[in-house]
């Protein structure tokens, strides 16, 4: 693998402080890592962060505006229909979207990645058969079918996770797949072989450190997907259990009042937006940092 | 047609039929995971007669399998069975939200590909200027920015605010305006973003720089020598658009109330009214099938290199 080559090396150079940081801050995605710190910090301290029951609210406060919009310095982002403190539920929802997309990612990585190595280096019927199956996957209405289950089962967040899980790992088996193909053409491969290795040992040893790079850049790219499809689902009450603050279920639940109260629908709307824009701008640079190939944009 | 393109078409027909069977088996299975799919498929005020005349028509006696070859017999005939709500043929009620679901997926696509095609070019021939950290910007709160969210912000502005264009339901040709860009945007973001990483690449190219070499205008050398070339991604995203604009108008229409198939599966689930929920995933996988198949006879027809992917 050739290392993208950054330009002479400048550190030794006497700069000033000021371009040094300068300089450092524009190769960085700052404003994407700043964004998604705030979040991770919200959603693992949200007790401690929020000022308010985030599911308690005081009738008596029903939509107060944002302090900016004439609302009062107690609620800064308002209150909701029921009186809720709307940064309360923000911080709070924080943690659920951050989860949801850990775990989904994880589990949903892994089963790709696992499915794309294996496709990729056996070849012939397993590869057809697993491919055929990524192909089914995409076709499938996957928000109806989730639907679909929350009707006949009722809404959890095991069966939220489930179909998240099941929205994913199509895309790494795919792309992990094609970065196998070029892997087995390597001389090391051949050799790993002919000295014996078993399958299994060389997809683990050799096959699967060289896809690391493509995994970390689909599942970047992935969160925002996650993170929107959680939302969706949300929206139409089939995604996390009503007694959750989903960011997606509290503008759902905002839209009756848009001519009224529109901060209780817009307002957590731009956080699942500034959440999907950092993790989107951080995956496009990890992309041209790990792998130039994929600077094409995936469909 | 040559030997090699019979055989590749003929294998994507038999992917899309499987993919439809494996659709049928999943939609059959989800009606029966609770045991007796009767409870899903009959209104609650049957009466016990209804009730066992259905579990004969099922063939709830019998195995499973040959439930479901009683269930696949009626399915080919168009037999989608009753919406438990509203005791008529799911069927009809399908076909008579289609236009409505095509008229706003009709219009989200013209708004995707009248905005995006422009956009994409511009922002590529002008590379790093003023108007691509723009056009991507555009882009990126497409992509990023919930449709229900968008679509809420354009009610609030234009319907709520100023009043020029009905919030919601279908009332009349004003009413597709907002939740068609509402959906158009997001194609149009795609749209962008694909056209303008394709362009760049054949502007980079060595038949481009001979063109210019040669003196062929600038305009000549964007539109004929370059855009051309660069057409092959963004037509097969343009196909896969407005396949997922049919299946994916479900947030949007449920805002809108626009009363198409998305809108239908969504007041399928409050109502309970399984039949319906299942014509429409039904339906909705047949049209992503078949706009997939029709992607792959265009790639073949405007790209001699494909041969077996």
């Amino acid at each position: 693998m050739i290392t993208p080559v950054a330009g002479p090396d400048l550190s030794n150079t006497r700069l000033t402080t000021a371009r040094n940081l300068r300089r450092q801050l524009r190769r960085w995605p700052v404003s994407s890592i700043v964004i998604l710190s705030i979040l991770v910090v919200a959603a693992g301290f949200a007790p401690l962060i929020a000022p308010h029951d985030a599911n308690l609210g005081d009738l008596g406060d029903r939509h107060i505006p944002p302090v900016l919009f004439g609302g009062t310095p107690d609620h800064i982002l308002g209150t909701d229909g029921l009186g809720r403190d709307i940064f309360s539920r923000i911080v709070h929802g924080a943690r659920i979207s951050v989860a949801v997309a850990v775990v989904t990612l994880g589990v949903g990585g892994a089963i790709g990645t696992l499915l794309g190595i294996v496709s990729g280096y056996a070849g012939g019927w397993v590869d057809e058969v697993i491919m055929r199956i990524v192909d089914i996957k995409f076709a499938v209405p996957l928000i109806l079918i989730a639907l679909a289950l929350a009707m006949i089962l009722g809404p959890s967040l095991g069966l939220l996770l489930g179909l998240l899980v099941f929205l994913i790992w199509g895309h790494f088996a795919r792309q992990v797949r094609a970065e196998v193909l070029v892997i087995v053409t390597m001389d090391y491969v051949a050799a790993a072989r002919s000295s014996g290795a078993s399958p299994v040992r060389i997809m683990y040893r050799h096959v699967l450190p060289g896809v690391i790079n493509i995994v970390v850049v689909v599942g970047t790219l992935q969160v925002g997907a996650v993170v929107l499809a959680e939302a969706s689902l949300s929206f139409l009450g089939a995604g996390v259990p009503s007694s959750m603050p989903a960011w997606g279920a509290m503008v759902a639940e905002g839209r009756l009042y848009i001519d009224t109260a529109w901060w209780v629908s817009l307002v957590p709307g731009v956080v699942i937006g500034l959440l999907v824009m950092a993790v989107t701008l951080l995956g496009d640079w990890l992309r041209d940092r790990l792998d130039p190939r994929l600077r094409q944009v995936q469909l | 047609m040559p030997k090699f393109k019979v055989r590749f078409l003929v294998r994507r027909v038999i992917a899309g039929i499987v993919t439809l069977l494996v659709v049928t088996v999943l939609v059959f299975g989800l009606s029966r995971i609770q045991g007796d799919p009767r409870s899903l498929l009959i209104s609650e005020d049957a009466s016990l007669e209804q009730w066992d005349e259905l579990g004969r028509q099922l063939g709830l006696d019998q195995p499973a399998y040959r439930q479901y070859l009683l269930y696949m017999a009626r399915l080919v005939r168009g037999d989608l069975g009753d919406s438990t709500l509203q005791r008529r043929p799911v069927a009809d009620i399908l076909w008579s939200r289609i236009p409505n679901s095509a008229l706003l997926a009709g219009a989200a696509f013209a708004f995707a590909i009248l905005v995006g095609v422009p956009l994409g070019v511009l922002s590529a021939v002008k590379r790093g200027s003023f108007w691509d950290r723009g056009v991507r910007s555009f882009a990126v709160l497409g992509q990023a920015m919930p449709v229900f969210w968008v679509a809420l912000l354009l009610i609030y502005i234009f319907a709520v605010g100023l009043e020029w264009l009905p919030a919601s339901r279908n009332t009349g040709w004003t009413s597709v305006i907002l939740p068609a860009i509402t959906l158009g945007w997001f194609g149009a973001s795609g749209q962008v973003r694909i056209l303008r990483s394709s362009m760049l690449d054949v502007l980079d190219s060595e038949y481009v720089r001979l063109a210019r070499a040669k003196g062929a205008s600038g305009r000549a050398v964007i539109w004929k020598h370059a855009f051309r070339n660069a057409l092959f991604g963004p037509i097969t995203f343009a196909a896969l658009t407005l396949a997922s604009l049919v299946t994916g108008s479900i947030v949007v229409e449920t805002v809108f109330a626009w009363p198409g198939l998305g809108l239908l599966a969504v007041q399928a689930v409050s109502n309970s009214d399984y039949p319906i929920l299942q014509g429409v995933i039904l339906l909705t996988t047949f049209i992503f099938v078949f706009a997939s198949l029709l992607v792959d006879v265009l790639y073949m027809a405007i790209d001699p290199r494909v041969r077996i992917r």
